[in-house]
């Protein structure tokens, strides 16, 4: 009998999907913590036109989708609370998403792994690209240990931490470059259009589930990768596309998590009315 | 030693002078409420204390020292920006982000970080709060987790920036009361940020009134009087008192109540 670990291309989706569930969980943690999860959404448009330009002159679409992620995410992180504008957001992503369209149109030999770039294939993964998103997840780890204490305080309370001496702007904008890189790689995952389903949905469920910072990221960690795992094998038996899987599981682990924080919370209120 | 001492401070802010030729003092250990208007400089005001904005003029000495980013001496509690209703950190975990936040590394405490967290939420009286999530408190219990995590690193001198914002009276009541019992406490200075005098009458040893580009310091009877906050306001205002509260009118407008506006 064949199981779903006999094909290679399986056992290098379980493996890219590991390491970016590990990664997106820790990161995106963060990302929901300082209400910043329009980042993870607005890198990843920026992201589109990377991959596309690269196919274009002949590199490899990952190298020009996190080129293009970095340079976004060091970008917003310099501008702080300015990058928090609407229009002109929704302006920077639509004409990106332009670009990437006028970029495939020169360039018609790689419209067919458009839908890739925007949706995600993670069953057409390499070992070397796995071998890549691990070399890359050890540096984002790193380098998330290294700013986390800072970041967290900056997160929280921002003009307290500036007072306490804090380089609040070199810590976010160290942090744009991870959630960058981290965005790269969760886009070979879910693409472009999706990359909120592993960045986002497991960290918003965490932090409803947990009071600590170390329980939160862990619990962030382990709900993307179980997602992404549970995803693969539904889309192995189903034959329908793991992205659509990884957006429905995150999706209803949010909706669960607040139901289940809503009757915890309800016999605690009952209590603090009874005695005032 | 004065906790604060501006000498002829002029600040500005985004090109615009917010104080101009300001001088005052204030005590250690005196509670002062800070009022004015919105836009009338308060925030400006702490941040150049806290030295995070260098006076165009004058000179500004706190606890003796010229002003310095990162002085741990000074207590701040910034005015809340954001709700924190999505944050699912504990009271504890929020109070010990302040203790050493400022270091590289993964966020472990150390034991002499938490015994500062703890020692700050038992004198604000807040240890039951310590294990519930941030989302989970109400506005009141929210606002002493702030006022504890200013206190980390026994400060000497707090500056509170609107910490009676989007409280009911009795609230307000029950942290001012608070805020004066420590100050006394640990016989600090406290600067305490607030849009209305009425709450703080019970408290304040004197009032820091900014306006116009120019600041009154005194006593409530001395500042909160028509001569003196026509000048600030630099239009004609009536100072009417009833039943102990004190009403700020600019012809019919009454110039203090809804002012729930943040500022800078």
């Amino acid at each position: 009998m064949s199981t779903i670990f006999d094909y290679e291309f399986m056992r290098n989706a379980f493996y890219a999907c590991t390491i970016v569930g590990i990664v997106s969980g820790a990161v995106g943690y963060f990302l929901v913590l300082r209400g910043q999860t329009f980042a993870g959404h607005a890198l990843a448009h920026v992201g589109f036109p990377g991959a596309t330009g690269a196919g274009l002159i002949g590199l490899s679409p990952f190298f020009g989708l996190t080129v293009f992620t970095i340079v976004a995410g060091i970008g917003i992180g310099l501008l702080g609370e300015r990058a928090h504008r609407d229009v002109a957001i929704g302006i920077v992503l639509t004409l990106s998403l332009g670009l990437g369209l006028l970029f495939l149109h020169f360039y018609t030999a790689f419209a067919s792994q458009a839908t890739n770039v925007l949706f995600g294939n993670v069953l057409g993964i390499s070992l070397r690209t796995v071998i890549v998103l691990a070399v890359l997840a050890v540096a984002i780890l790193a380098a998330l240990v290294l700013i986390a204490r800072p970041l967290l305080f900056a997160s929280l309370q921002p003009e307290l931490a500036e007072a306490r001496g804090v380089p609040i702007n070199l810590v976010s904008t160290l942090f744009m470059v991870l959630v960058a890189v981290a965005t790269s790689e969760a886009v070979q995952i879910v693409g472009v259009l999706l990359v909120f389903a592993l960045m986002v949905a497991p960290a918003a469920t965490a932090l409803r589930l947990t009071s600590g910072v170390a329980a939160g990221v862990l619990t962030s960690i382990a709900l993307a990768v179980v997602i992404a795992w549970i995803s693969l094998s539904l889309a192995f038996l189903t034959d329908w596309p793991t992205s659509f899987w990884i957006t429905a599981l995150g999706a209803a682990a949010y909706v669960v998590s607040g139901m289940a924080r809503r009757s915890a919370a309800a016999p605690r209120a009952r209590l603090a009315d009874g005695n005032p | 030693m004065n906790a604060i001492e501006f000498d002829k401070v002029t600040l500005t802010y985004g090109g615009r002078r917010v104080l101009s030729d300001v001088s005052f003092s204030i005590p250690q250990g005196a509670f002062v409420g800070l009022l004015g208007a919105n836009g009338a400089g308060k925030t400006t005001m702490l941040r150049a204390i806290l030295g995070l904005i260098k006076p165009a003029g004058g000179a500004i000495s706190v606890l003796g020292k010229p002003p310095t980013r990162g002085n741990a001496d000074i207590g701040y509690m910034p005015q809340a920006r954001r709700a924190l209703n999505d944050v699912g950190i504990s009271g504890l975990d929020f109070v010990l982000s302040a203790a050493g936040g400022h270091r590289w590394g993964w966020p472990v405490a150390s034991a002499a970080e938490k015994e500062a967290a703890w020692k700050a939420l038992e004198a604000i009286g807040a240890t039951d709060l310590a294990r519930r999530p941030l989302a989970e408190l109400s506005g009141g219990e929210r606002q002493r987790i702030l006022i504890a995590q200013s206190l980390i690193g026994d400060p000497q001198l707090l500056l509170l920036d609107e910490p009676l914002i989007s409280l009911d009276a009795a609230h307000q009541r029950a942290i001012i009361d608070l805020v004066h019992e420590i100050g006394e406490r640990l016989g600090i200075a406290v600067l305490f940020c607030s849009h209305e005098i009425n709450p703080l009458l019970r408290a304040v040893d004197r009032v820091l009134y900014l306006g116009n580009g120019k600041a009154a310091i005194g006593s409530v009877d001395e500042v909160i009087s028509g001569p003196v906050l026509s000048k600030l306001y630099g239009t004609h205002i009536n100072v009417v008192r009833v039943a102990g509260r004190i009403f700020v009118m600019a012809d019919d407008v009454e110039l203090e109540s809804g002012a729930h506006v943040h500022d800078l």
